[in-house]
């Protein structure tokens, strides 16, 4: 249960932030960061329980559908969660200063913090469908923040292809968990982990292994999907340090590393896994050099090190879970520092444009003095923690039997331009010659500079005391992620070895790559070829749908409710109509004889006389009161056999359709033009045969012999388990109470509806 | 519609209004027990405030409803929502029932399914409202 909290507190906050910074923004932004801090504070202590082991929470929310609120805590996802609220503390301090007076900062707090609290529940779910809930809600609050400035067309469209395309993933997960939880027999994590044998002998292995690697590609921003990462820059320098570097696009990541124990035998998970982690990352790296805008630069660096974590763990040795472990939390502390460091920039000089930002370093020493901290370690300078990483990447890739001369290459290149693009983003705008920018700048704040020095300090920190997180977070991970205990010992100085040869030619060539970046930014053929192959096809597909859309929409949408009706009863007749002659013998039908009582057969005269005095009469008003003949008639019929509440909905129904058709109808024209015969001899044919089918389909409900299962249990049940005695409203409201809601807001849904075609049409009309 | 108002439907309506509401508060509580519910308790509050805007404007029903029908179905939503909840917290599970084990006088037991149907009454009250009176106007 107390892992609920954390989560509960961030959705709570999340609902009064709006209002809270209406009243004081000041106050807001004291108290919002406070509470992230003090979540992240309640998740530490879970430090404790994490090293005895993993242990499971359950809430239960709907047992009979295998749907619980069931935690998982483990190293994996302990360490994602000090991530989630401790870096989300640091965001939401430096989003109260990024965004200082801006007119809807608490609608930024909102969504920070629904996501923040959505994402801890993501990566502490451990059943297979509260996961999904929690991962569709990072994608829906990542969607709002992208969309943040929604006045800009480039943010709304960069908005719509980050939730269409982790949306489009998002489903195909969803048919991947499903059908993972019915392989595994368990819709839970720490179930199926129990039992890999069982997952890895079903049939359905691979369509499970395909659709949880889509999911998590789209989510992670891999290769082909990687193209909507570096649009999302459009959303505020906060959102994208947060959601697009730290957090978020690591759902994949942990997706694909809690599965890790269930397929890491299966060669389709491996190959795919390091194949498409290896194309990305190189990918990435190269585009980075690539950019001009400082975000943009980031971006594809981040894809580039979400590949290289993804990669390792599909090589999935120990050596390489460990090192993916370490790259990971790695890179959420220098990259976090550096995308709040260039929001900084763009803040205080008023450009992101690397061409022209210049000999920053004096007038804002102490950001220059983070961003090159948190650059060394991205860059792999010892002493700090992304050096470790990157000898623990090359140590581990070249223990590796698979390709290891081939991957070595490709980790070499990417490294390589990884070093030269954190020179560009971390050193070259400090150094230089001064240059003219919009603003001058000058170092911030304090609450803007808290997040980057703090992330900046600890990677530094944890490349000198490497005991500490060795021992307490990445052992506890790797062991999560591996399925089994493994050893784990790193040290700064391995020894005069190959990957140290390795890391120091990186940094040579690196830096020779830097000097000579200008070419590689101008050439044509490289930027063609990663770019616009895969987000043209995204484009093609939202294209294609559009046409489809206006297609159907032009062929079946007439707007006349006569043609609707024509096209649903057709197509009822056609569809039932067909089961029904296959499933019933229609001998039986008519062999079974009923006799009618006379006021039953009194009733259906009037019903009949009812139907044709619609169809004859000459006015609208005259038709509708006729039509409630008919309801009154058929409601009567519920009386005569015994369903009272149902009788009295009827009643009240037809009363208020008829108040209602009386005010459409008043605005309404009589009856001027009346279809020709032949438009009504199609529409008898229809209505005969919907009738027809109707009729058959009530005769063939009699002839089969009648189950009183539900009856029984409902009328024995009602009164001893719900304590009512009319069975029909104890269903409603107790025994199936879920769908009653359902229903209650499909109708408010439909209400709202219905406003905004009477209303919003008028407005228009006014307009014009 | 005012001009076409008719004596007798305006004075008629002005008193089967409230015995039109009392009657479906009548519905709403039997429901457990008896034939009624908050569906159909609901269409029948709805039908009055209906009766009465025909008869006497959309003006003056929306001033005898006081409270704006968007409001109704989200407070509606919300007892249903709450009710819902409640059962997490001491029921064990989503939607689980909880009674004040002594029964009212007239009403009987008192429990979330109440609640429940209560909201049910104020969604059904507030949607019907919503769209008579947006056609009416």
């Amino acid at each position: 249960m107390q892992i609920f909290w954390p989560i509960l507190i961030l959705f709570i906050a999340a609902g009064l932030a709006p209002s809270l910074t209406r009243q004081s923004e000041k106050l807001a932004h004291y108290g919002l960061s406070l509470t992230a801090l003090a979540v992240f504070g309640l998740v530490t202590f879970w430090f404790e329980d994490v090293q005895s082991g993993p242990s499971v929470a359950s809430i239960p929310w709907l047992p009979a559908l295998n749907v619980n609120l069931t935690f998982l805590l483990d190293g994996l996802s302990f360490v994602f969660s000090l991530l989630i609220s401790g870096i989300g503390a640091l965001v939401v301090i430096y989003a109260g200063a990024y965004l200082k007076g801006h007119r809807h900062l608490g609608r930024l707090y909102l969504f920070l913090f629904v996501f923040m609290g959505a994402m801890l529940g993501l990566v502490l779910s451990d059943n297979l469908i509260a996961m999904f809930v929690f991962w569709e809600l990072t994608s829906i609050s990542s969607y709002f923040l992208i969309g943040f400035n929604h006045n800009g067309k480039s943010s709304r469209d960069a908005a719509l292809q980050a939730l269409l395309v982790t949306g489009a993933g998002g489903l195909i997960l969803l048919f991947g968990l499903v059908l993972l939880g019915l392989a595994g027999d368990s819709f839970e994590f720490s179930e199926l982990l129990a039992q890999p044998a069982l997952i890895l002998a079903s049939p359905l292995l691979t369509p499970i292994m395909i659709l949880i690697m889509l999911g998590a590609f789209t989510k992670s921003a891999q290769f082909p999907f990687h193209f909507w990462l570096p649009n999302a820059m459009e959303a505020p320098t906060p959102v994208s340090a947060y959601l697009h570097s730290a957090t978020m696009v690591k759902a994949g990541i942990y997706l694909i590393a809690r599965c890790t124990p269930l397929f890491a035998a299966a060669e389709l998970w491996q190959h795919s896994i390091t194949l498409v982690g290896c194309v990305t990352m190189l990918t990435g790296a190269i585009m980075a050099l690539k950019q001009s805008d400082l975000k943009r630069v980031l971006a594809y660096t981040t894809v580039s090190s979400l590949g290289i974590i993804v990669f390792l763990l599909g090589l999935g040795t120990e050596q390489t879970i460990i090192a993916a472990s370490v790259y990971l939390l790695s890179h959420a502390l220098f990259k976090g520092a550096l995308f709040m460091t260039a929001g900084i920039i763009d803040h205080e000089t008023g450009s992101r444009d690397i061409r022209i930002l210049s000999g920053l370093g004096l007038q804002m020493p102490i950001t220059a003095a983070v961003a090159i901290f948190a650059g060394l370690s991205m860059a792999g300078i010892p002493p700090l923690m992304g050096f470790i990483s990157k000898e623990l990447l090359y140590d581990a890739v070249l223990r590796n039997s698979f390709y290891p001369t081939f991957l070595i290459i490709v980790c070499l290149a990417t490294n390589i331009a990884l070093l030269a693009a954190s020179v560009v983003i971390a050193l070259r705008p400090f150094i230089g010659a001064k240059t003219t920018l919009p603003k001058a700048p000058h170092d911030p704040s304090i609450g803007f500079l808290a997040g980057p020095a703090v992330l900046a300090l600890l990677g530094f920190i944890f490349g000198f005391f490497l005991e500490f997180p060795v021992k307490s977070l990445i052992q506890p991970m790797a062991i999560a992620i591996a399925g089994y205990r493994l050893p784990v010992d790193l040290y700064l100085w391995h020894g005069l070895n190959l990957p140290l040869l390795l890391s120091i030619f990186t940094i040579a060539a690196g830096a020779y790559l830097f000097k000579e970046r200008r070419h590689f930014r101008d050439s044509k053929i490289l930027s063609r070829f990663f770019t616009l192959g895969p987000e043209r096809g995204y484009f093609a597909i939202f294209k294609a749908v559009v046409w489809l859309a206006a297609f159907q929409t032009r062929k079946l949408q007439s707007g006349f409710m006569r043609n609707y009706l024509l096209i649903i009863l057709a197509f009822t007749i056609a569809l039932v109509g067909h089961t029904l002659f296959y499933a019933i013998s229609f001998d039986k039908i008519f062999e079974a004889g009923f006799t009618p009582l006379y006021h039953e057969i009194a009733l259906a005269v009037v019903v009949i006389i009812g139907v044709l005095a619609v169809i004859k009469m000459r006015s609208r008003l005259g038709a509708v009161a006729a039509l409630g003949v008919v309801g009154y008639g058929a409601a009567l019929f519920f009386v005569f056999f015994g369903a009272p509440d149902l009788a009295m909905t009827q009643f009240a129904i037809e009363t208020l359709t008829v108040i209602l058709f009386v005010f459409v109808l008043y605005q309404l024209p009589g009856f001027t033009s009346f279809s020709g015969s032949l438009t009504r001899f199609r529409d008898l044919i229809v209505a005969g045969g919907f009738g027809t089918l109707m009729m058959l389909i009530v005769l063939a409900i009699t002839v089969k012999p009648y189950d009183p299962g539900l009856s029984t249990f409902f009328a024995e049940n009602s009164y001893t388990l719900a304590k009512g005695r009319n069975v029909v409203n104890v269903i409603l409201v107790d025994f199936r109470a879920l769908d009653t809601l359902g229903e209650i807001l499909v109708i408010a849904v439909a209400a709202i509806g219905v406003y905004a075609l009477l209303k919003l049409r008028i407005k228009a009309g006014h307009e014009k | 519609m005012k001009n076409k108002q008719s004596l007798i439907v305006g004075t008629t309506s002005r008193f089967l209004l409230p015995l039109l509401l009392l009657f479906s508060i009548f519905l709403l509580m039997r429901g457990h027990y008896q034939p009624g519910g908050g569906f159909v308790g609901g269409l029948v509050a709805a039908a009055g405030f209906a009766l009465y805007s025909i008869a006497s404007g959309v003006e003056e029903a929306r001033r005898a409803l006081r409270i704006h029908p968007r409001t109704l179905i989200a407070l509606g939503l919300i007892g249903a929502l709450l009710s819902g909840l409640l059962g997490i917290f001491w029921g064990g599970a989503f939607m689980a029932a909880l009674w004040f084990p002594y029964p009212a006088p007239v009403i009987g037991l008192i429990g979330t399914p109440l609640l429940f149907d209560v909201g049910v009454y104020l969604v059904v009250v507030g949607v019907v409202l919503t769209i008579v009176f947006n056609l009416a106007e």
